[in-house]
């Protein structure tokens, strides 16, 4: 069993990375983007004898604990057998 | 008055610190490793620069959930006195001891280069020896020194004087071109609730001799030994 677990930035937070990322791809020849924003990506590889609402509140616990940092970021948790 | 510096692994202003405190302020100083949580016979920490852990995750994040930093919140609650610079700023935030957070620098490139901070309130034991309008020049050395917090959060350290520096020019003047990261209202460093906590993103430790610069840092210092020798008096 795996936890996903997405982290972006708030949209009220400045992501200059995202800028820079847009600017290139802009160079690239790329058209119509009007936004880039870059977040982390977590996989968790779980004991598979969880039951699912178990081990979706510890990858939710540890994405609010420790995977995030709540004054700028949000997240969201997926589990996949 | 005995004087803690805390090191990360990836710590690397840890000796700096250790060194003004031993040689300008001449007092007792240890340095202390993370997964020590004894700090009973200490009256003022120091978290330094660094790189603790690497700035994996979020640069101070897991330093923040090393063992010693439980008994640093012990510690602050405890009204002693806690001096965070730069990736210690950052680990303060992280940890919860201070509000806001760092981010990444709003040009995204690494600075390296002394620059001038205001003295903005001299209401810390931290800055009690300064005056308001003081202009210290400081190195800083940071990619993740951009200050920000909510709305509400900026109020409550306005309204408080809890915002201790912030970025100037050499006059004092605070305004966006002299705000060299894009921190919120040019924030440098800011105090907690209770004054006893103060993180700042410059490095006053590497700012107290004149061959390196600037001697600035030392009334930081200065103010601090002071504050510890007004309390134990």
């Amino acid at each position: 069993m795996k936890a996903k677990v997405y982290v972006t930035l708030k949209p009220s937070v400045l992501d200059p990375q995202g800028k820079a990322i847009k600017h290139s791809v802009e160079l690239l020849g790329y058209a119509g983007i009007d936004d880039v924003r870059q977040g982390k990506y977590f996989e968790i590889a779980l004991d598979d004898k969880l039951a699912e609402d178990a081990a979706r509140e510890e990858a939710t616990r540890m994405a609010r604990e420790v995977l995030s940092n709540p004054i700028i970021e949000d997240f969201r948790v997926e589990i996949v057998q | 008055m005995k004087f803690g510096v805390i090191v990360f692994p990836g710590s690397n202003c840890d000796h700096d610190a250790y060194h003004v405190i031993s040689k300008h302020v001449g007092q007792p100083v240890d340095f202390i490793w993370h997964r020590d949580t004894d700090l009973s016979s200490y009256d003022a920490l120091i978290i330094p620069g660094g790189f603790s852990y690497g700035d994996y995750l979020r640069a101070g994040a897991l330093a923040s959930f090393s063992p010693v930093m439980n008994s640093v919140k012990k510690f602050a609650a405890q009204d002693k006195l806690v001096l965070g610079i730069c990736n210690g700023f950052q680990i303060l935030c992280e940890a919860g001891l201070l509000p806001g957070a760092l981010i990444r620098n709003r040009e995204l490139h690494f600075i390296c280069e002394h620059v001038n901070v205001r003295v903005e309130s001299t209401n810390t034991p931290f800055t009690h020896e300064l005056r308001t309008g003081n202009v210290l020049t400081m190195p800083i050395a940071h990619a993740e020194g951009n200050y920000v917090c909510d709305d509400a959060t900026l109020a409550e350290l306005q309204r408080d004087d809890r915002i201790i520096f912030r970025y100037s020019d050499a006059a004092g003047l605070v305004s966006d071109a002299t705000n060299v990261n894009g921190s919120r209202d040019n924030i440098a460093g800011i105090c907690s609730r209770g004054r006893n906590v103060m993180g700042l993103m410059p490095h006053p430790e590497r700012a107290c001799e004149d061959s390196l610069g600037s001697s600035d840092g030392r009334a930081v210092f200065h103010s601090l030994a002071g504050a510890l020798a007004a309390a134990a008096a």
